[in-house]
């Protein structure tokens, strides 16, 4: 079990790294959808349903469709 | 001690798409495997919900099946319609 | 009832890992569109009902949960593999037929 959460943090920890150093920004935000689908697992398994619930519903549909619009409204490159 | 294979054995699973998601070309190959990444999830958080025992741990998985979708449309129509 | 239960979830992961391992080792955005949609659809479907039959309480939640997967997982790998056609995204070199190029000519000369 705790391997498992060790290796799920390690592999939140580079896609953060890879959100802040890639140029282009649609690829950041496809990043930042990992890192916070890894957050709702990690507060899964801190047994805390409700918190990982309002997670996976802001970070999987709300950040990305507002990240999205505001690229398409500027511009794409860094 | 079969639940910790399957654990062991999804996590592989994501460590694979996520080396995709570093590696991929174009933003097209890492939206599809970010979408892979999140069905995987899903059913990973299941199994989880069926480890530590709790009904109410399902909601979470149901609420990801509904609303991963949302993300993954929102990235494909961004690029069918260009910058 | 619970060993039925490991053995369909087991197919299950085993499904789910070999869907990931396609999204790794295929050359091209749609070969990889295709192990990402069907091996992880059924994947997932066989490891949550396999989960609802190991606890035979849980077993119309896990049921709703892998209908929602069957209804909306199709539908937005379809979406992606139409965006990254219309962008123009480049097919393997070995990839032997392209009918949705075949089409297009088909429409200008009609």
């Amino acid at each position: 079990m705790i391997f498992v959460i060790t290796f799920l943090v390690f592999v939140m920890l580079a896609s953060a790294i890879f959100a802040c150093i890639s140029i282009d920004l649609l690829n950041a935000v496809i990043a930042s959808g990992l890192v916070s689908l890894i957050t709702a697992i990690l507060f899964y398994t801190l047994q805390a349903p409700d918190v990982a619930m309002a997670e996976a519903s802001i970070g999987a549909a709300l950040v990305t469709a507002i990240f999205v619009i505001t690229i398409r409204r500027t511009e794409r490159k860094e | 001690m079969v639940k910790l294979i399957f654990l062991t054995v999804i996590s592989g699973g994501i460590f694979l798409c996520f080396l995709r998601m570093l590696k991929g070309p174009t933003p097209s190959d890492r939206a599809v495997a970010l979408d892979t990444l999140s069905t995987v999830t899903t059913a990973l958080l299941v199994l989880l919900g069926y480890i530590f025992g709790r009904k109410v741990y399902l909601d979470v998985s149901l609420v990801y099946a509904v609303l991963t979708f949302v993300g993954s449309v929102a990235i494909a129509r961004f690029l069918e319609k260009g910058v | 009832m619970y060993f039925i239960g490991i053995i369909i979830t087991g197919i299950g992961v085993i499904f789910l890992f070999l869907g990931s391992l396609g999204i790794w080792r295929l050359p091209d955005v749609y070969n990889r569109l295709q192990a990402g949609t069907k091996c992880t659809t059924l994947g997932s479907f066989f490891t949550i009902v396999g989960v609802g039959i190991m606890e035979p309480e849980w077993f119309w939640k896990t049921l709703i949960i892998s209908i929602f997967i069957l209804l909306t997982n199709p539908i937005s790998n379809h979406a992606l593999g139409r965006a990254s056609r219309k962008i123009g995204v480049k097919l393997y070199d070995g990839s032997v037929v392209d009918k949705s190029k075949e089409f297009d000519e088909y429409r200008e000369n009609l």
